[in-house]
């Protein structure tokens, strides 16, 4: 089999691009099925986001009411300092963390280490769910100060309904994210992938790889937070 | 089981590469942060969001993703799609500009 692959080289740059897209054969040469399907999945999930994102963005810009000022809306105060946007940092801070202990699982994964990718990887999940509960917090602070989805008392009515569809939505990817963690976790700890087991839906042999397929689902959550940090409070 | 055979050791790097990758995310989250409390605005503040932003996002889809050990192939069916969004973009800031014009002029006629 290893004789077979080698006797084949693909080109790469330009003639690789048509070479691989070429009739009567498959356009994703070294990637498996399952990291392809993961990869257009999160494609369409780009578009989602763009398209909620772009949504607030006209909203924002047509708007004639001023739009409030999330540095004070997301404001907290610590001890006697008001810290502009503070809330928001940490979280962003743990969604950063979360990523690189998801990419550090997935590297043990790939070296066959199994407790320790289990570890990172349910590490990962009790960072994603701090996120969610840090969201939660903030959800209940701006409902308390009377944030709805059709009114605000500072400012543009259409600033509740971008903030609660955007980061709602959000928060949702990372929820399920968790409980996708959980799951692999599990089967990492139970030795699933080094004794291919079968899975229970599939009855496939599984391997390590499904942690890399799942760590691409996880940085893709904290990709969209990347742009709704920079686009939405900060902007 | 040949084809798991064939993916199942791929992607191996070095830990340290991850860790340098952490630290930069830190670094430039940091950054974006101090945009908004030193209350840069304008221009400026736009630019420095964008870059930070474009910055961020470049670093973990290269390196933890692992796209940029892709194929050509891969790569461009997924990245080059998301940019039709911009086109999006570009059309609907006319749009907005338009919708704000009319109702400047009309709930300014009102009043």
């Amino acid at each position: 089999m290893n004789k077979v692959q080698e006797a084949i080289v693909r080109p790469s740059g330009w003639r690789g691009i048509v070479a691989d897209w070429s009739g009567d054969q498959r356009a994703f040469k070294n990637v498996s099925w399952g990291k392809a399907m993961m990869w257009i999945f999160l494609l369409s999930d780009t578009f989602i986001f763009g398209l909620f994102l772009l949504s607030y963005m006209t909203v924002r810009m047509s708007t004639i009411v001023p739009w409030p000022n999330p540095s004070e809306v997301f404001a907290l105060t610590i001890g006697d300092r008001k810290m502009p946007l503070i809330l928001i940092a940490i979280m962003t801070f743990i969604l950063i963390s979360s990523s690189g202990t998801m990419a550090m699982a997935v590297n043990f994964g790939y070296r066959r280490d199994r407790v320790k990718t289990a570890v990172l990887m349910l590490l990962t999940a009790a960072l994603g769910a701090t996120f969610v509960g840090m969201q939660a917090f903030e959800w209940t602070k701006l409902i308390v100060e009377g944030v709805r989805p059709w009114g605000n008392p500072w400012g543009a009515p259409q600033f509740g309904s971008s903030f609660f569809l955007i980061t709602g939505f959000h928060g949702t990817h990372v929820s399920i994210g968790v409980i996708f963690l959980a799951i692999i976790a599990r089967k990492v700890l139970r030795g699933d992938f080094d004794r291919e087991r079968r899975g229970f839906f599939t009855s496939r042999k599984g391997n390590y790889e499904i942690v890399e397929i799942m760590g691409l689902y996880w940085h893709f959550v904290d990709l969209v937070w990347v742009f709704i940090f920079a686009l939405f409070y900060l902007w | 089981m040949s084809q798991a055979r064939t993916y199942a050791h791929g992607q191996q790097h070095p830990i340290k590469l991850y860790l340098v990758v952490w630290g930069w995310l830190f670094i430039l989250s940091t950054f974006s942060y101090l945009v908004d409390y030193f209350g840069l605005h304008g221009y400026l503040r736009w630019s420095l969001i964008l870059l930070f932003m474009m910055l961020k996002a470049g670093l973990i889809v290269a390196v933890f993703m692992h796209m940029a050990w892709e194929r050509l192939a891969l790569i461009y069916a997924i990245l080059l799609p998301p940019t039709l969004v911009l086109v999006f973009v570009g059309i609907m800031v006319f749009e907005a500009d338009y919708t704000l014009l009319t109702r400047v002029t009309f709930f300014a006629a009102g009043q």
